[in-house]
């Protein structure tokens, strides 16, 4: 086994994570750390210029409340957020965290035009929203505008800033002087032969969802066509988990609607071009199961009607044998040239629609495009098909997984205090440990924005927390040090020494690979917790097989072998999405209801149960290997 | 729906110490083969065809051909990135072409200074709930708030 080097770094602030919302911690934090002399370390397992769901691009800001007015239509306050939002979760949702975006997310959003990002605008110069929440970008370069923005921010602090790129974060560090604190976490280069301990005074953990833990659609060549990006390994549930946290709502995962197999997006199509979606016979399945959809009142009444909602109307046209489902983008093109008589003026608005239409999918998911020519279809002409996706874990969309964390003092109730001993926004359960962006559960319809300005939030308040801190020393031994490197490195060294067993090291009794180990996973949640296998149903009865299966999975996690630094970077991400499916499935065993029908639904429990309208935690204690289950009452603040 | 790399275009970035797509892939994907100098994606089926790789290489040696599970073949989108804005050449399977040009970016590449022109942070400031810029710069006279 090859040798490793251990670099141990000392800091003051640690941002573990590049995406949307670990750039906006980054900016925030340089701000408040420059006067108070901290140091802050930055790391990320990728490029942060084109790092997290954003890498590719987007076509749309999708959290914009225009409360200056200056907006083509929709000029909206915190308070109606609150409500959408609430509602698109089916009642549940932790209202002081979402009015905390609610109120920021302007400021954000203009920092975005300041640094450059093309935001499309009339005349006038009103920002151009294309729904309630909505307003359009050409953000090709969006993560490259909001990364340089946050580097150099970093740089502004001179010897005090460091980014790492590159480097896989395994496990958080507990302080052996305070062990209910985290103070620091460890990981390695994916690079070169280096090990790295990382202390500090504190931890804003901003690593992203979790993707790839329920089996996506296509399993050949296109595995990686997820939807939200597979290199979201689920670290961030893992690690607060692992470190004592409350998670909530890891039952909800969101299911994407979205064009079948190349996921190009819908959001544009629906809103912006109000295109017709309709079954496989012209009729319409929005709104078409009513005598269904009735029973998940009063959400289901409410405009706009709830994505789960939605879903299982989709879910409902596939049990009634009514799909492929059609989204008819070229009857956006007969109503153009019906409303628009004018030749020169009707070309016009066609090209406008044409490349806008385009354009969404080239901004974020070029494989929709791609797709489309693939299938001679210009969509203009033809419809394309549009199904429901893998679920996934991404508490800054529509979905509600996450950890419980700590409101903001001016807005968190009262009747959530008695979970944060220390009053910090944006802090989990455990002291010293901040989140944001797909972090934060309860708290969805962030999107890029808002998980920028959420980092941003989480950034300062973590700071306030160090500055109070300020004679605090984290306390690691070399010998915990030594420990973690041992079992971090493990997979590499089970390879070494099994390898030679067999002729082909693919194959070997003594170990398993992370691909073939996240294929049981993905196998298991996709077969009895609710994956599209049996089109989003499950049961205490199947996940009860889903739980004594992942058990196994849980003890294998030792035999996971890797041949390289790109495999270990495969084992590690492989052992964190295994502590989501744990949590997904103990959360679904433990809700006896089915209140996000089109993200999962329950064959035994096939309804809305008011009396459960709570929050469902979930903790884990590492020493006794114990469960536990809290619910959380919902606490409206509006 | 994964990246190639074209042999004859590759030169390795010229014996750098990381190739151009190493560098921006998000998912680590690209390596390169020291020997021959050219650069590859090791792992095809966790490429999520972000086109990260192929809109930097200086080589213009990248492109992405269609999962083969679920696109018949012949189809391409390939992007031509500029200093603010990107052109799209989408071919079809049967032949046609469309092109399409958008905006990527309103200034200079690397000229964002983002703490400048805002005034310096307090500490004293870090108890209230105001971060940088705000709330003038969301057009506001106060922060909304629901204080009890």
């Amino acid at each position: 086994m090859r040798e490793f080097a251990t670099e141990v770094v000392d800091t003051d602030v640690l941002i573990l994570g590049g995406g949307m919302a670990g750039c906006g911690a980054a900016v925030e934090a340089a701000y408040w750390a420059k006067p108070l002399g901290f140091k802050v370390t930055w790391v990320d397992k990728a490029a942060v210029d084109r790092s997290g769901p954003v890498a590719m691009g987007l076509s749309a800001i999708n959290t914009y409340m225009g409360m200056d007015g200056k907006v083509t239509e929709n000029s909206r306050m915190p308070e109606r957020y609150v409500e959408y939002v609430t509602n698109d979760q089916m009642g549940l949702a932790r209202q002081d965290l979402v009015y905390d975006i609610g109120r920021h997310v302007d400021g954000t959003v203009r920092l975005f035009e300041k640094w450059g990002l093309p935001i499309w605008k009339d005349e006038a110069g009103n920002l151009r929203k294309s729904g309630e929440w909505q307003v359009m970008i050409s953000g090709e370069s969006y993560k490259i505008l909001v990364a340089e923005a946050a580097k150099n921010a970093i740089g502004a602090l001179g010897d005090k800033g460091q980014l790492l790129e590159r480097v896989y974060i395994t496990h958080l560090l507990k302080d052996e002087k305070e062990p209910s604190r985290v103070c620091g976490a460890v990981g390695f280069s994916v690079r070169e032969d280096k090990f790295y301990a990382f202390k500090a005074k504190v931890v804003l953990i901003i690593l992203g969802g979790a993707v790839h833990v329920f089996r996506p659609r296509s399993q050949g060549e296109g595995f990686g066509r997820s939807w939200m990006p597979p290199f979201l390994g689920g670290t961030t549930y893992a690690l607060t988990l692992l470190a004592g946290g409350e998670l909530t709502q890891l039952d909800n995962t969101f299911v994407p609607p979205r064009f079948k197999d190349s996921y190009g997006p819908v959001g544009t199509f629906f809103l912006l071009f109000k295109t017709p979606a309709t079954d496989a016979y012209g009729g319409p399945y929005v709104g078409a199961y009513g005598s269904e959809t009735d029973k998940w009142a009063p959400y289901s009444k409410a405009k706009p009607c709830p994505t789960p909602v939605r879903n299982y109307e989709m879910i409902l046209a596939a049990n009634a044998g009514k799909t492929p489902l059609l989204m008819h983008t070229e009857l956006v093109a007969e109503r153009i040239m019906k409303e628009v008589t004018d030749p020169k003026e009707q070309k016009k608005k066609l090209k406008e629609y044409e490349s806008e239409a385009w354009e969404d999918f080239l901004d974020m998911t070029i494989a929709g495009a791609t797709n489309w020519a693939a299938h001679n279809i210009d969509p203009l002409e033809k419809p394309m098909e549009i199904a429901l996706g893998d679920p996934v874990f991404i508490g800054s969309h529509a979905c509600s997984s996450g950890a419980w964390v700590c409101g903001a003092e001016d807005l968190m109730p009262n009747e959530y205090a008695d979970a944060f001993p220390a009053k910090y926004n944006l802090m989990t359960t455990v002291t010293g440990l901040f989140t944001a962006g797909c972090g934060v559960g309860a708290c969805a319809h962030k999107f890029s924005s808002g998980s920028h300005v959420q980092g941003r939030i989480a950034a300062k308040s973590a700071i306030r927390f160090a500055n109070d801190q300020k004679g605090f020393t984290p306390t690691v031994s070399d010998a915990t040090i030594n420990k973690l490197k041992e079992i971090v490195l493990k997979p590499m060294a089970l390879y070494e020494e099994k390898k030679g067993y067999t002729a082909m090291p693919d194959v070997n009794p003594y170990y398993i690979s992370p691909h073939n180990f996240l294929f049981r996973i993905q196998k298991i949640m996709g077969e009895y917790a609710g994956g599209w296998e049996t089109n989003y149903g499950t049961s205490d009865k199947m996940l009860e097989t889903a739980l004594w299966k992942l058990g196994f999975c849980g003890e294998d996690i030792e035999k996971i072998a890797a041949k390289d630094l790109h495999e270990l970077l495969r084992a590690w991400e492989a052992i964190h999405r295994y502590w989501v499916a744990e949590a997904c499935a103990r959360t679904r065993l433990a809700r006896k209801e089915s209140r996000f029908p089109g993200y999962y639904f329950k064959h035994d429990y096939l309804k809305l149960d008011e009396s459960q309208r709570k929050f469902i935690n979930l903790k884990y204690d590492v020493d006794k290997k114990e469960w536990k289950v809290i619910e959380r009452p919902m606490i409206p603040i509006i | 729906m994964p990246s190639f790399v074209m042999t004859e275009k590759c030169d390795g970035c010229k014996g750098q110490d990381k190739t151009a797509c190493m560098y921006i892939c998000p998912n680590d994907l690209m390596i390169l083969d020291k020997e021959r100098m050219k650069a590859y994606n090791q792992e095809p089926t966790y490429c999520w065809e972000c086109y990260c790789c192929v809109k930097i290489c200086p080589q213009q040696a990248m492109d992405v051909r269609g999962y083969q599970d679920f696109m018949p073949m012949g189809a391409a989108s390939t992007p031509l990135r500029g200093t603010e804005d990107i052109m799209w050449t989408i071919t079809f399977r049967d032949g046609r072409i469309k092109r399409f040009k958008y905006a990527t970016r309103t200034t200079p590449e690397g000229s964002i200074k983002a703490l400048e022109g805002f005034p310096e942070a307090k500490a004293a400031d870090l108890t209230n709930q105001l971060m940088l810029g705000e709330p003038d710069i969301m057009g506001v006279k106060e922060l909304p708030t629901k204080k009890k």
